[in-house]
């Protein structure tokens, strides 16, 4: 059996949903993204945002954050279900990371993750490559961010 | 309309092939660790031990960890000093290697392209190229990106 058997494309997993507060949009971009619009209400109302908003890079890290725990309790069940457990290997990047909204104080965001292809490679035996898509959605139903990932398998 | 405080950077100042230096920038064992418990709690992140087992080879930044340090780098480099709008998105991010803890960062942001916004007057988008390199001379992460920059004509019109 290879490790791609244990991926459907087209399975679709929830990751619930991430309440993003004043203080933690301005903590986090203290520490890496500060831009006045990510750190002060004031500021933020004179950009082309309107509102104090989080950086996109911190709506990417609560992503990882969600996606960690899915894949730890969903490793779990598998586990339990005497079902084989899919081995990844280290991300090697993304593409198409869009932040078609700003995240705004106050905002929660449902975060998802697809996976949408996988392949084996000529050159290796051991890897294979498995394609995802990853979003989140404001409590609008707006897509605020979306990307995707080429992960490795080991096959 | 509150005037907007004087920059150094306008959307005119980012011409194809300018370069911004990036860093030094330390990533330390404390923030590797801290970083990771917040948002990327896996093993090879959190723990020496597991880090060196793993294909890592070490303690080893998250790739977001990386990506959000270089957006730090670019702030303190000249996205403070811009008339900067905020940016849509990222073509891509390549983590080439990993950042292990005590790798010492430095990089490049070079303009790629620059062309006005007929939507919005006043208003342009750069693309920028991003390259971070560890102490030992390695790429580590390189990156595309887009950027809204305010023109200096259009601050007038203010």
């Amino acid at each position: 059996m290879s490790g791609l058997d244990t991926i459907t494309i087209g399975e679709r997993f929830d990751y619930g949903t991430h309440d993003f507060t004043a203080e933690e949009i301005v903590r986090f971009a203290r520490k890496f993204d500060p831009q006045p619009f990510h750190l002060d209400p004031v500021a933020a109302r004179d950009s082309l945002f309107g509102a104090l908003c989080a950086s996109g890079w911190h709506t990417a890290a609560v992503w990882m954050q969600k996606h960690v725990a899915h894949r730890k309790a969903w490793f779990d069940s598998l586990r339990e279900g005497g079902h084989p457990v899919p081995q990844f290997g280290p991300a090697l990047g993304i593409t198409d990371l869009k932040w078609p909204k700003p995240v705004f104080a106050d905002d929660t965001v449902h975060y998802f993750h697809e996976f949408t292809g996988k392949r084996e490679r000529r050159d290796n035996r051991e890897w294979g490559i498995v394609e995802t898509v990853s979003e989140g959605y404001n409590q609008h139903g707006n897509l605020v961010i979306s990307f995707n990932n080429a992960a490795l398998l080991k096959l | 309309m509150t005037l907007q405080s004087e920059k150094t950077y306008y959307f005119e100042d980012y011409t194809p092939g300018r370069e911004f230096r990036l860093g030094p920038c330390t990533f330390s064992r404390d923030d590797v660790i801290a970083f990771a418990s917040e948002f990327d709690p896996q093993p090879m992140h959190l723990d020496d031990e597991a880090g060196k087992a793993s294909i890592l080879g070490g303690l080893a930044a998250s790739g977001w960890h990386v990506s959000a340090m270089m957006m730090r780098m670019m702030a303190d480099s000249y996205i403070l000093d811009s008339a900067a709008l905020g940016a849509p998105g990222v073509d891509h991010v390549r983590w080439k290697k990993p950042v292990l803890a005590g790798d010492v960062i430095t990089g490049v942001s070079r303009v790629q392209s620059s062309r006005p916004l007929k939507s919005k007057p006043g208003i342009g988008l750069v693309e920028l190229v991003h390259e971070l390199y560890n102490q030992r001379g390695d790429l580590v992460c390189e990156s595309m990106a887009p950027l809204f920059l305010r023109m200096r004509k259009g601050e007038q019109d203010r």
